[in-house]
Formats: C-alpha cells, sequence, structure tokens
C-alpha cells in the first residue's frame, strides 16, 4: 500500500474514532494538534487501526511514536 | 450487542431531568476509565439514568473502608467493585506457599469486611468474579496444588458464590463464564495492557457493561417475566398443519430434531424458575395442541403454558390477549418466532416489548439466546414456580367473568378468603421479591431487601401486613404487601402499600384498607396518611387513595389522609382469615 493510501485510511479511522468531521494527518501531525486525542482515545484509535489494516501492533511500538508518520512507518512495515 | 463507540457516543447524551437516577460507584485496582464510559453508554441507551461516582485507581480499600470517603459521600445505591485477575496474579506472586494457599480466604474476607461496614448498609455491592488466566506453572497438575494460582481463582470464585447466598445484598457480576464465551483472546488485549494498565479489551466492554447494567436494572425492579413462543419451526422443526405429527422435527431421529429438544429443555427451565411461558401461533388450535400432548419426543407439555393462544388472529392481537390475561407490563415480556416478518409487525406495534432476532439456523438459537443474558433476576423464590398454575387458573377465571353481567355476583361466586399476617420467617423472601418487582400497583415504589423487611417484622413503630387471595379456582399465594409507620401517637404513615396485579378488581383494595384501618384503630392510631409516588408504570394507581375515600392534604402534592374514626368499612366479598400474632 502507498505511503498516501495508508495516510487517507487513517484520516478516515480518526475521524470515525474521535468523531470529527474532516482531518488531514501529515508526517508531523501529533497528539498536541488534535484536542480529541488524548490518552483514552489514543488506545480507541489502535485498537481501530488495528482493525482497520489487519494487523497487530506490538507494545514497545505503541509508547514511541511520537507522530503520525512514526505510526505509518509501523503500518507499512506491516503491510 | 452495541459497539463501545456507540456507547462512549451515547454516555454524552442524557436524559431529561424526570428519570430517576440511580446512583452508582465504580471503584477498581486498575484502570477503569473505559468501563465507566461503558457503563454510563449502556444505562443511557437503556434509558436508564446512572449517577456514577468513579473512585480514583487502585483505592479500593481506602474507599471502601472508611466509612467518611468521597464514595459513601456520593451516597451510592450501587458500588461496582472491579478487581483484575492481573493484580490477584502479581500478589499471589509475592506470597509463599502458605500465603498463596490462603490467597482465596483472604480475598473473600476483604469482601465480607466490606459488606460488613455500616456505610454499606442499604447499598448493593456489584462485585465482578475472576476470568481465569492459566500461568501454566504445574500445567493439568494445578488441580493438585492448592497453592496453585489456577486452584485459588477458582476457589474464590466459587467462594464468592457461596457469599453471595449469605448476603443478598452480594451480586457477582460473572465476568469468569463472559471470559468463557467469547474468549480470553477478545478480553484481553496485552499490547494495550502495557502502556495503559487497562485489562479489559475495548472489544469486550460492551458485554461487560452490558452484563453489569442487567444486575442493576433487574435489581431496580426491571426484568423479564414472560416468555411468548411461536411453534412451527420455533418451537419444533417444520410446520404441524402441513407436515403433520410424524413430520415434524423433535427429538433424536428426524433432521435437526435435536436443536428444537435442546430450545425446549431450556424454555422448561425457565419455566421451572419462574418465568411465565405462552403460546402465540397462527394454527388452528387442536392442530397446535396435538404435539403438546402426543408427541413423545416433546419436553414442553400443556401444563407448562399459561396461556395458549393459537388461531388466525394477528400475533400483535394474540400478544395483547396474553397480556390482557397476565396483567403484566410489555416491557417484561420477549417474544421468539423464526419469522422475521412477524417480528417485525410485533416490534413495531408493540412498544416495549423484547423481540430477539433469532439467527436462521435453529442450531444457532441457544448459544445466541445465551449471549442475550435476557432473564437476569435479583431474586429467586420457590413460590416462583406455582405461577403457570395460578395463571391457567387466571385464563379460566377470565372465561367464567365472562358468563356473569353483574361483576358483583360474579366476585360473590368465587368465595375469596384472604389470610392476613406480619412479616415472618416464612412470607420475608415473597414479600422482598414482590418489593423488587411490583410496578404498576405500587404506590411509592420504595423496594426492599430482605434484610430490610425482616427489621420491619420487630420494630414497634411499624404495623406490617402481608396478605394472601385464594378463591374456589387456586391460590394466588401473598399477592399484597402494607407497610405502615408511626409518625406520632394518632398518626400512621403508608410508607408501602403494593398488590400483584393478578388479583385487581376482586375487591381486594377494599378488603385491604379495611384492614389497614382495623389494624390503626387497635393501635390508637386517628389517622392514615399515604402517598402517591408517580413513575413511569404506576399511573394505574394514581387515583387510588381519593377512590378509597381518602382527602387530598391540601399544599401537599400526592399526599391523602383519611379519619380512621368516622370510617364505615368498604365492601367487598373476601373473608379474613387472621394469622397475625406479633408486632
Amino acid at each position: 500500500m502507498e505511503r498516501s493510501a495508508i495516510f487517507e485510511k487513517l484520516n478516515d479511522i480518526f475521524c470515525d474514532v474521535l468523531d470529527l468531521d474532516e482531518v488531514t494527518l501529515d508526517e508531523a501531525t501529533s497528539a498536541d494538534d488534535i484536542d480529541e486525542w488524548d490518552s483514552l482515545s489514543h488506545i480507541q484509535l489502535i485498537v481501530a487501526i488495528e482493525k482497520g489494516f489487519g494487523i497487530k501492533f506490538s507494545s514497545k511500538e505503541i509508547i514511541t511514536w511520537k507522530n503520525v508518520g512514526q505510526m505509518v512507518d509501523s503500518i507499512a512495515a506491516k503491510l | 450487542m452495541h459497539t463501545f463507540k456507540e456507547l462512549k457516543r451515547s454516555a454524552k447524551e442524557s436524559l431529561p431531568d424526570s428519570v430517576k437516577s440511580i446512583r452508582c460507584a465504580l471503584v477498581g485496582d486498575t484502570a477503569t476509565q473505559f468501563l465507566a464510559l461503558a457503563l454510563r453508554g449502556e444505562a443511557r441507551l437503556r434509558n436508564l439514568s446512572v449517577d456514577l461516582f468513579e473512585a480514583e485507581y487502585n483505592q479500593v480499600e481506602l474507599q471502601l473502608l472508611t466509612p467518611s470517603s468521597e464514595l459513601f459521600e456520593h451516597n451510592p445505591q450501587f458500588v461496582i467493585l472491579f478487581q483484575s485477575t492481573h493484580k490477584l496474579l502479581e500478589h499471589h506472586a509475592l506470597m509463599d506457599v502458605e500465603g498463596q494457599k490462603r490467597l482465596a480466604e483472604e480475598r473473600v474476607g476483604l469482601i465480607q469486611d466490606i459488606l460488613s461496614q455500616p456505610s454499606m448498609q442499604g447499598r448493593k455491592l456489584l462485585c465482578y468474579n475472576y476470568p481465569e488466566i492459566d500461568d501454566a506453572v504445574f500445567g493439568n497438575y494445578a488441580s493438585h496444588v492448592e497453592s496453585s494460582f489456577l486452584f485459588q481463582t477458582r476457589k474464590l470464585n466459587y467462594e464468592l458464590m457461596l457469599l453471595s447466598q449469605r448476603h443478598p445484598e452480594l451480586v457477582v457480576v460473572d465476568l469468569a463464564s463472559l471470559q468463557s464465551a467469547i474468549g480470553r483472546e477478545r478480553m484481553f488485549s496485552p499490547n494495550v495492557y502495557m502502556s495503559t494498565e487497562m485489562v479489559l479489551s475495548i472489544d469486550s466492554l460492551p458485554a461487560i457493561a452490558s452484563r453489569t447494567v442487567d444486575a442493576i436494572a433487574a435489581c431496580t425492579g426491571s426484568f423479564k417475566k414472560c416468555l411468548i413462543l411461536d411453534l412451527d419451526n420455533t418451537m419444533w422443526g417444520g410446520v404441524i398443519g402441513d407436515d403433520g405429527l410424524e413430520g415434524i422435527q423433535l427429538g433424536h431421529g428426524l433432521g435437526i430434531g435435536k436443536a428444537f429438544t435442546e430450545f425446549q429443555q431450556w424454555v422448561k427451565k425457565l419455566r421451572q424458575r419462574g418465568i411465565i411461558i405462552c403460546v402465540a401461533s397462527k394454527n388452528d388450535d387442536a392442530v397446535a395442541r396435538e404435539p403438546f400432548e402426543r408427541h413423545p419426543e416433546m419436553v414442553l407439555r400443556l401444563e407448562d403454558i399459561a396461556v395458549f393462544q393459537a388461531n388466525w388472529e394477528t400475533k400483535v392481537d394474540n400478544i395483547r390477549t396474553i397480556q390482557s390475561i397476565l396483567n403484566i407490563s410489555f416491557d417484561s415480556m420477549v417474544f421468539l418466532d423464526d419469522n422475521p416478518f412477524e417480528r417485525s409487525i410485533v416490534r413495531e406495534n408493540i412498544p416495549g416489548i423484547t423481540v430477539p432476532e433469532l439467527p436462521d439456523d435453529p442450531a444457532l438459537y441457544l448459544e445466541y439466546l445465551y449471549s442475550l443474558n435476557l432473564f437476569e433476576t435479583a431474586s429467586y423464590s420457590t413460590a416462583d414456580k406455582d405461577r403457570t398454575k395460578q395463571y391457567q387458573v387466571e385464563a379460566e377465571r377470565v372465561s367464567l367473568s365472562r358468563t356473569f353481567t353483574n361483576e358483583d355476583d360474579f366476585l360473590k361466586s368465587l368465595t375469596m378468603e384472604s389470610v392476613v399476617s406480619g412479616f415472618t420467617a416464612f412470607n420475608t423472601p415473597r414479600v422482598a421479591q414482590l418489593s423488587q418487582r411490583s410496578n404498576q400497583f405500587n404506590l411509592r415504589t420504595v423496594r426492599y431487601s430482605e434484610a430490610d423487611i425482616t427489621s420491619f417484622a420487630a420494630d414497634n413503630n411499624i404495623i406490617d401486613l402481608a396478605f394472601t387471595l385464594k378463591d374456589k379456582f387456586g391460590d394466588n399465594g401473598l399477592i399484597a404487601v402494607v407497610i405502615m409507620r408511626a409518625l406520632d401517637s394518632e398518626t400512621l404513615f403508608v410508607d408501602t402499600w403494593f398488590m400483584s396485579c393478578r388479583v385487581l378488581k376482586r375487591g381486594m383494595e377494599n378488603f385491604t384498607l379495611n384492614t389497614m384501618v382495623e389494624r390503626a384503630r387497635m393501635g390508637g392510631y386517628k389517622r392514615i396518611i399515604g402517598e402517591y409516588l408517580p413513575t413511569a408504570k404506576n399511573a394505574m394507581v394514581r387515583e387510588h387513595y381519593p377512590s378509597l375515600g381518602f382527602d387530598a392534604v391540601e399544599g401537599e402534592d400526592g399526599k391523602y389522609i383519611l379519619d380512621v374514626t368516622n370510617y364505615q368499612p368498604r365492601h367487598c366479598h373476601i373473608a379474613a382469615i387472621t394469622a397475625y400474632e406479633n408486632t
């Protein structure tokens, strides 16, 4: 899957989980940029992304991401 | 089952202020924010207003063993306690072998200590049990070793069940059986747990919340009393009118008959538990009854069915007829039918009734029905078993009353008798149970537990009255309860007056009031004050007190007063058999 396609799919998942009308994620987007993205919704995002892409993250990945770019790295490596 | 996302969304919506809120408190030894969110959402989707206090993380002892804690300040009716198997495992790891052998005992001791706190009085403790973790330290040999984790977890779950039998105020919410049903893999996400201390996965929370709210709803008087069944392809495979007695699939011979036999065995157990079983079928009556009378593999027999409606009218009409005979509300009924069309018509036309979407394949009926946990209850008494007979008798009574033009003559012909007594060890379970389940004919809808009822019996400031009603068709058992509290030496306040709707229109209200006045006079009281507190379900008794000759108390909405000294006994055809000797 193209990196841009992963971003597109992530946009949909973020909107769905965080109840947003629209979101445009980029490599540098982090939890600081989106109000609704807090520690609780982060867990929901992980579960939704795992389901959406049919993958499982390791516990280490979950705690080390600093931004969406690194998240996409993890996803891309598993596809 | 809803998704977690749906629960999260609905948790944000509030109900109108007129809906009475249920005060709850949640405390756990691991992170419970998501559990709290799921509980709020699930309650909201069932139109229950839950006012939930969330204790800080890991404050079980602090909140529950300190009378002045924030949790008790919230004054919860329900204290929800979540202690995880993970923490238990950690605890186990830190103990020596002797300690490990006493792990279950120690944990049950804590629950006992909590229950015996004076600050827990009058509250229910909802305690989750422990889904198993097999740490594989001993493998299959764990059963031989008392100190093994698996041995102690199972013992703990068993001891919790025993404890709940001694403490009606303890409700064990069965997470262990839920994990058996959905699997440990779905119950627990190790990767999420590492960064969050959350031991319940997001995917399992809707089921857990549903199971928890089931218990809360049952304790507050909302539960199912009646199961209405279709026949063809629901009760047996095939169509009795077409396939005939030998052609329907039932039992271990023909086709998928086994599925229906097992289904009937389940229904039979519900019947034995006290659920009222009824039939609504589009069939000729005689044809529909034939399998019940003559098929050797039928588990259910006609005597198991309280009301049997087989005719060519609509299911909606038949369900309404059943309701008029049973006199219970539609939201306490479940309707099972294999036909999606019938289900949808019933659902649309009878608000409140529960109509599960049965799977197409009858082999899946039971597993699906188990997962819904439709028949949660907060009490069980052996009197429940006799209910089917009582309703069959009621159906006969209804048909007799049609032959009398004059209601008074009809009532006279019933030769009714009522035994009046105080609360005794013998009738306390039934009184408490009726207190939990009476919704319609209930003036104040205050729910009392067995412990409450026992304490009233011993209280000299309280006049406790329990009434049975018997007639020529049969015995209805205990059907009405009155609790009057002395406000001063001349005034009694009717704290509780409820009656089973089975005995409406028999003059029982008049008989009850006659007895109340008689008892008031014996105690030297001059007046009785009654109160009507409206709920969503008790509109039928809105005019109860005025219609019995009480006068409205000026300036106090819903309160009524009766002068005992001038009271003339009201007309009724019920003979009193007095059995009280105490109070």
